[in-house]
């Protein structure tokens, strides 16, 4: 079968198996007591059901249900996760495999910020040197559409390095409401892009029509089982502990259709959660745990990814802080325990807390780049173009992440060091040797043209004095946007308007 | 129509294949002949030396210079095709000879006393090779007098000097003046590079041309031979 090859790393373990066991305890300690505190009746009853001590209880003139499980139950249920399966795609060279006993890393963008930040290069002149002229960039906030939805897929399509799509920016059009908004978010998403388009569901009472627009694009319900073009992200719990009652409700009609699903937390280290790792990573895990074995309560065997985003809080606003090293600790402990439990994991990686691309954002970027793709977590999202703590989109910086996840990939690559290679280097050095130049450089050439030596930094300037990056960066983009979009066939476009309701007309355009 | 044997040795010096064993850049072309075993063939069927220079070595390295203007040749090819052309030229020599057929000119070119650095010197040396040039390399931490005597007893019009290191490169200035109080000041243009070197530099010591790379090494030397 087709997938993409993404990266197969070693992975890089903060933990050892006893502190892996030490967090997967403290987890389970936490859902026995105190338990989580459910706002779903029906979620409660099911844990009742398999055996949880659950009782009712009235919070602020509601009730809620605390729930609280035997170890035996959540280690039961966690253990009927499927360990690997495939999220599929509409051109199935772009499906991937996530196995979580094989850490291979997949990059992927997110997350539904309300914000497009466009770049334009301006010429300043030196007051010093008049003769001196230098390009600066410009950045202009846009707000949300559908239409920058549909160019942010088109982008993701040619970065090469992305493997997965989530829509980075929010549909706010004028005519889009919450009757409409899942039908005109995966429609723009899958109507530009031929990789797996993953989503959150904004209305379950809209998830047939999503239903609808992906069976027709997969060719019929059974198809879409076999090839699930689309997935869903459910953030099940509101840190610390708590069961979304909405959310919840989303899980069953999701799982029950069959579809893959990430049951994913986001607590902030500091406030929604101990600040400290051990206190953290056992919270969230808990949370992780409590929502996959509501979905293998529902289904046993349902394809679950384990979603971790820990994050921390600055201490001078208690906002996201997410280009610091506990970010890593906090992603990497995750994905340990992701492995431990056998389960995918859907991680982090690459968000700036810097409001506009350049060296703060790289810095940022890259250090949780590189270490999360060093964990081995299967799905990393959140990894092109996202600034400001996830408040907006660059698509500029989207392309400058595309080249540094690639070198990323490169760097990660499995040793190319068999015994024929072996053999091969030695017959070199004794060939260089004997030659008067004493040069490898003829034998480098099949290296090159193969992919085995990396190429130059794309965006590096050749002599001048200065930083060109953005500069560059964004006549890349340009290029990519010129190249032709890979729309769906017309007449799947006609039937999909057809029999799904509340498309925007805008978007058939784009068709 | 072109002989195909040139046709041949063109096509090799191109993929830079100077052995049947070596891979090229095409695929599928280990095992076959190779601009050595072609122009071994060439000569035992008396083709004309000038012809093959001509006809085949000076389009090919032509050809190899637009790919990498066009920027699908690296450096490596550029300087692999240039390898199989002075291995050719090495091959042709006592035929060359007989045909009175001289180089474009004759370089002496030596990393300089104290300092054991040679890849850019190397580098040079194949370069120029497969440009037509005679080059007598002699190597590394080479002493003024040594580099002297060969320039003498070669006739070489040409001397190359090579430095990376910021002590060694004033032996160049020392050599320079060793070539004037031998009297060959006019007759030996001498050409220096090195990372520590400049365009300032070779001003300052005398030095008739500074070269930044291999590239402007020929530029510079097909300058001073026009």
């Amino acid at each position: 079968m087709e997938y993409r090859e993404g990266v197969l790393v070693k992975p890089y373990e903060r933990l050892d198996l006893e502190q892996v066991k030490l967090l997967d305890e403290a987890s389970l300690a936490i859902l026995a007591d105190p338990g989580f505190w459910c706002h779903n009746e029906r979620v409660a009853d099911f844990f009742r059901k398999h055996g949880a001590n659950v009782r009712e209880e009235t919070e602020k003139g509601r009730s809620v249900w605390r729930v609280q499980s035997p170890a035996g139950l959540i280690r039961e249920a966690v253990s009927q996760a499927p360990t690997s399966f495939v999220l599929g795609a509409r051109d199935p060279a772009n499906r991937l495999l996530l196995d979580a006993e094989v850490p291979r890393v997949y990059f992927g963008s997110g997350s539904e910020t309300n914000v497009w930040i466009e770049t334009e290069m301006e010429e300043f002149i030196s007051k010093k040197e008049p003769s001196r002229v230098v390009k600066i960039p410009a950045f202009q906030e846009l707000r949300g559409s559908a239409d920058l939805l549909c160019r942010a897929a088109h982008i993701c399509e040619h970065l090469e390095h992305l493997d997965f799509f989530i829509r980075p920016v929010n549909v706010q059009d004028p005519g889009i409401n919450a009757d409409n908004h899942d039908a005109n978010k995966f429609f723009a998403s899958l109507n530009n892009i031929t990789k797996h388009v993953q989503a959150g569901l904004t209305n379950l009472d809209r998830l047939d029509d999503v239903l609808r627009m992906a069976e027709i694009i997969a060719g019929g319900a059974e198809a879409l089982r076999e090839n699930p073009i689309i997935s869903f992200i459910a953030c099940v719990f509101k840190s610390p502990l708590q069961l979304v009652a909405d959310t919840a409700d989303k899980v069953f009609a999701i799982v029950e259709k069959g579809l893959p699903i990430v049951i994913s937390s986001s607590p902030q280290g500091g406030s929604s959660a101990p600040i400290q790792e051990a206190g953290m990573v056992a919270q969230i895990n808990a949370e992780i745990l409590a929502g996959i074995t509501l979905t293998q309560l529902i289904r046993p065997g349902a394809p679950v990814l384990y979603g971790s985003v820990p994050v921390r809080a600055r201490m001078d606003d208690l906002h996201d802080y997410y280009g610091c090293p506990e970010f890593n600790q906090y992603n990497i402990d995750c994905a340990q325990l992701a492995r431990y439990y056998k389960i995918p994991c859907y991680s982090t990686a690459g968000v700036a807390d810097a409001k506009v691309p350049g060296m703060q954002a790289t810095f940022e970027k890259l250090l949780t780049h590189l270490y999360m793709a060093m964990s081995g977590a299967q799905y990393i999202h959140y990894a092109f173009g996202l600034m400001d703590r996830t408040g907006s989109f660059c698509p500029v910086q989207a392309v400058i992440d595309n080249e540094h996840i690639g070198k990323i990939k490169h760097c990660l690559r499995e040793p190319k060091l068999s015994d024929t290679d072996v053999a091969d280097a030695l017959q070199t050095v004794k060939k260089v040797m004997a030659s008067s130049s004493r040069l490898y450089t003829r034998h480098v050439r099949k290296a090159i043209r193969s992919g085995v030596v990396s190429q130059p930094y794309l965006f590096e300037s050749n002599h001048e004095k200065e930083d060109r990056v953005l500069e560059k960066a964004l006549a890349a983009l340009n290029d990519l946007e010129m190249k032709p979009a890979r729309h769906l066939d017309l007449s799947l476009v006609d039937r999909i308007y057809h029999e799904v309701p509340g498309i925007l007309p805008g978007l058939k355009q784009h068709g | 129509m072109k002989n195909e044997l040139l046709e041949k040795i063109m096509f090799n010096i191109i993929q830079g294949r100077m052995e049947a064993e070596d891979e090229g850049v095409d695929e599928g072309l280990d095992g076959q002949p190779a601009v050595t075993e072609l122009i071994q063939e060439a000569i035992a069927k008396d083709l004309d030396p000038q012809q093959i220079i001509t006809e085949c070595l000076t389009p090919a390295m032509d050809e190899v210079g637009k790919k990498f203007e066009q920027g699908e040749y690296l450096i490596p090819d550029m300087l692999a095709a240039a390898e199989c052309v002075g291995t050719a030229m090495e091959i042709m020599g006592p035929s060359l000879l007989k045909a009175g057929i001289q180089s474009k000119g004759k370089m002496v070119l030596a990393t300089v006393a104290g300092d054991l650095h040679d890849i850019g010197k190397n580098i040079v040396a194949i370069m120029l090779k497969g440009a037509g040039y005679e080059v007598i390399d002699l190597g590394t931490d080479v002493s003024r007098e040594r580099i002297i005597t060969e320039v003498k007893n070669s006739g070489a019009g040409y001397l190359g000097l090579s430095a990376l290191l910021t002590t060694t490169m004033r032996q160049m200035e020392s050599v320079i003046k060793g070539l004037a109080d031998e009297g060959l000041g006019n007759s030996v243009k001498v050409m220096i590079g090195g990372a520590p070197t400049s365009k300032e530099f070779a001003e300052q010591i005398g030095a008739d041309a500074y070269c930044e790379d291999a590239f402007e090494a020929v530029t510079r030397l097909n300058a001073l031979t026009a």
